[in-house]
């Protein structure tokens, strides 16, 4: 929120919190460029790292994933514990960094050299830092997906899964395999700050005006390489988890099967499977010559193709339902449009000649934040609303959480798509004065005010939120095990779900998804329930 | 309720979980690697000049190091099948063996880089050593990393073969599997960085 | 399956020698005078040859699920993806050094490998 003061009010003292920052960051609250730039670099990173993947993956994939599957607990909880505290550990020293001489890593969070390699301490930091967070994601990749294959409760069989549980198998797949080429570049760029190495500081460099004491002959294009090789998957590893949330709630909450189940799981595992071949289109402008360029471009197209067809089954899904429009349905519903437009955008990013135009432009900027905050983090609250219950044994508030929802979801709105007018009229990004000083801004420039005035109004929408969590684990409306009448396995074990997590060894009977069922009682019929129609006998397991 | 196919097989996929866990993570080993791999390419290809492996490097050393890791190979799997045998002194020589001789391997390792120092060779003053001291470096981590389960499990861990048998021969699969990984490794660094 | 362990033995035994052979193989072609990327080309058919050795009887491959097979091959898909795709870009300027445009860099040598 301090970054967006910066860009409304370019080099005007920061209200309270300036006085605060200190002078080597921000004389008379008035904020330093480099200190705009470590908020830029930390905020990208601690976002990515820190915050989605740690809730998305971390948070509900370790609760919600064995309780879907019906198993007692992850296949490996020690190697769980493990990969917490590594994630801890990085999180403090991440954070830590802030605190040395020369402030955090702020070469942004793709931190390219060679500017990352004359960074200042910070960035080692980062570097350190990082190398525990991906530890971390590797062992919980590995303790998923064995959870997922052995754990399944008698019937289970894959086709019977939770959406959810496949879309976290798969983001488990891209964690697995993308994250250590990054684990190896940093520390090749560790080598390269500290040992002196020359990875990525190619010959004849010359900076402050004297030429560089390295021995030269690498390439700063390596790093983009190795970093764009993770992160590209990284960003499926944020869509993922949120578009498996949303099915859930979609199909709860429309009394509907999912639309499509067989082909949205095929779509997820090509769109895994790609995720690996598209990472240059974030190179375009590098100069890597058109065989390149085409080719990413080519597999680029071709990934949004499972994209397209994963929106069109969740909004398909919404034909003849019974809509329940309860608070997580709130946030599912908000999503398809969201991540529709994120996605969207994505395209002009995704061809090489457009992007010649919006390479490094708030309209990346724009896209990106789409497909994340208005897309996985609205997700996200769903889902915290939606399983609330199941971890606690009462419901979050549900009067706070449409306000939390209409406030965040027109705020978030108001301040990601001005990013895209900016974004086209050439504004670029990284600006610690928000654009001022270049000519073909100056009409844009106003835009500036009314995003971070958005901005503002977001963080204030999320103080209900904040609010109804915490009040209502104490004082929140009671409910029994399954309040929103659903399917999946999670319902049957008791809320909270006690240490393995369910009273009986569920077994499987039939799909995830049995709503509505022609000839049944009730509108749904659990996935465990004995009985009842579409009662298949439990696969050869 | 207990965690089931910890030892025992699951019937659908004939897995247990440390079977399956193991290879998952030798999987994102190959892509690691496989990061420094392609580091090493790109370098070369770019270099104007790159010195013959064999200029640099020892070249018997290199050899008898991988002679070293191989056997080492040998010996590991060998432990694993006393255990099979159900000959536990038999494990506890193997394993030994093996422990000795990635020491033996360190060892080697210690006098080619301290060497090279010795002649002012460090990673900073070239990217040809630049990446063999990271390759080797990230290889050398992983035997001790090798070297320090393989302790564990030779002394302390062998308990486990009296306490619940079938899990502790699962345990030495694993990490059988993951010191062939490395000799793995090594069977592809030699050649590139010495030989070519 | 004590036997079968015993002919295991032999088995790892036999494999442990061809291993050995191998080593002493890889170390005389280096020596043959081709070209580098030739010698790259040999020194990592016979370095595969034993790493496949090492994989499908020390680690067991031959005799293990299909499906650890489909994922590792998977792996070693995105593992050559990794390693050759970043090349294409650079296709037409091996042996020139990244430099970067300023006065003091020195002007490099167009020499091919």
């Amino acid at each position: 929120m301090i970054m967006r003061w910066q860009l409304a009010y370019p080099f005007q003292p920061i209200p309270i919190i300036g006085g605060l920052l200190g002078d080597a960051r921000a004389p008379g609250g008035i904020m330093l460029p480099e200190f705009y730039n470590q908020l830029g670099a930390m905020h990208g990173t601690i976002m990515v790292f820190l915050g989605v993947v740690p809730l998305a993956v971390g948070g509900f994939g370790n609760f919600v994933l064995p309780l879907q599957i019906g198993a007692p607990d992850m296949a490996f909880p020690k190697l769980n514990m493990l990969s917490y505290w590594s994630f801890f550990l990085g999180g403090v020293v991440m954070f830590s960094s802030f605190f040395v001489p020369g402030g955090a890593a702020n070469s942004g969070w793709t931190s390219y050299a060679p500017l990352s390699i004359f960074a200042t301490t910070g960035q080692t930091l980062w570097l350190v830092g990082m190398i525990f967070l991906i530890t971390s994601s590797l062992l919980g990749s590995v303790n998923f997906i064995v959870t997922t294959i052995q754990l399944r409760a008698p019937g289970m069989s894959f086709m019977r899964l939770p959406f959810f549980v496949w879309a976290q198998l798969v983001t488990a797949f891209l964690l697995l395999l993308a994250f250590p080429p990054l684990e190896a570049a940093g520390v090749l760029q560790l080598m390269d700050r500290v040992a002196g190495t020359s990875f990525f500081m190619p010959s004849g460099l010359v900076y402050a005006d004297s030429p560089v004491d390295v021995s030269g002959g690498g390439t700063p294009l390596l790093w983009q390489h190795l970093f764009w090789f993770l992160a590209h998957p990284e960003v499926y590893v944020l869509i993922l988890p949120a578009i498996g949330i949303v099915v859930e709630i979609l199909a709860n909450n429309t009394r509907k099967p999912i639309w499509g189940y067989r082909i949205l799981v095929g779509s997820l595992i090509f769109l895994g499977f790609m995720s690996f071949v598209v990472w240059a289109h974030h190179m375009f402008l590098t100069g890597m010559g058109t065989t390149m360029s085409s080719f990413f471009q080519t597999t680029t197209m071709i990934i949004s193709i499972p994209s397209v067809v994963v929106l069109s089954a969740l909004f398909l899904t919404l034909y003849g339902a019974s809509i329940r429009f309860t608070t997580p349905m709130l946030f599912a519903l908000a999503f398809i449009p969201m991540f529709g437009i994120g996605g969207l955008t994505g395209l002009p990013l995704g061809l090489s000649a457009p992007d010649l135009h919006l390479h490094d432009t708030y309209y990346v900027i724009g896209h990106f934040h789409y497909v994340v905050a208005p897309g996985t983090l609205l997700a996200l609250f769903g889902g915290i609303y939606y399983w609330f219950p199941k971890a606690t044994g009462r419901k979050m508030n549900d009067l706070l959480g449409k306000i939390h929802f209409w406030g965040s979801f027109i705020a978030i709105n108001v301040v990601f798509m001005p990013m895209f007018i900016q974004g086209l009229s050439g504004m670029n990004r990284r600006m610690a004065d928000g654009g001022l000083e270049y000519s073909m801004n100056q009409d844009v420039l106003v835009w500036n005010t009314v995003i971070s005035m958005a901005a503002w109004a977001l963080g204030l929408f999320q103080i209900p939120f904040i609010f109804n969590f915490f009040w209502s684990i104490k004082k929140g409306e009671r409910v029994g095990n399954n309040p929103w009448k659903a399917t999946t396995l999670e319902w049957q074990a008791p809320s909270p779900p006690p240490h393995g997590n369910f009273l009986t060894p569920p077994q499987v009977y039939r799909g995830p998804y049995e709503y509505s069922v022609p000839g049944a009682q009730t509108d749904f019929v659990m996935q465990g329930e004995a009985g009842g129609p579409n009662n298949a006998e439990p696969a050869k397991v | 309720m207990e965690i089931p196919y910890i030892v025992e097989k699951r019937a659908d996929t004939g897995l247990n979980n440390v079977k399956l866990g193991i290879w998952l993570f030798l999987a994102s080993e190959v892509m690691l690697f496989g990061a420094l791999f392609s580091s090493y390419v790109l370098l070369r290809l770019m270099a104007i000049d790159w010195p013959e492996g064999s200029a640099v490097l020892n070249v018997p050393m290199g050899t008898f190091n991988t002679v070293v890791l191989i056997t080492s190979s040998v010996t590991m799997v060998m432990a694993y099948a006393s255990l099979k045998m159900d000959n536990l002194s038999g494990f506890k020589k193997y394993m030994a063996a093996t422990i000795g001789l990635s020491l033996l391997f360190m060892v080697v390792k210690g006098f080619e880089y301290s060497h090279e120092f010795d002649i002012g060779n460090f990673p900073a003053t070239s990217t040809y050593l630049a990446i063999y001291f990271t390759m080797t470096g990230f290889h050398a981590l992983h035997i001790i990393g090798g070297v320090i389960v393989n302790t564990y499990f030779l002394f302390p861990g062998s308990k486990m073969w009296v306490t619940n048998k079938q899990q502790f021969i699962n345990r030495i699969e694993a990490a059988g599997l993951y010191w062939h990984f490395v000799d793995l490794v090594w069977i592809f660094l030699f050649p590139i960085l010495y030989l070519t | 399956m004590s036997t079968d362990v015993q002919a295991h033995i032999k088995l790892y035994k036999k494999i442990g020698v061809a291993l050995m052979v191998l080593t002493v193989v890889t170390v005389l072609a280096s020596k043959i005078p081709v070209g580098v990327a030739l010698g790259v080309v040999l020194a990592l058919i016979i370095a595969t040859v034993k790493g496949s050795l090492v994989v499908t009887y020390f680690m067991h491959l031959v005799e293990e699920r299909k499906s650890i097979c489909w994922m590792l091959l998977l792996t070693a898909f995105f593992f050559i993806v990794l390693i050759f795709i970043p090349i294409l870009g650079y296709l037409d300027h091996t042996g020139k050094p990244m430099t970067l445009p300023n006065a003091n860099a020195p002007v490099a040598e167009e020499t091919t490998h």
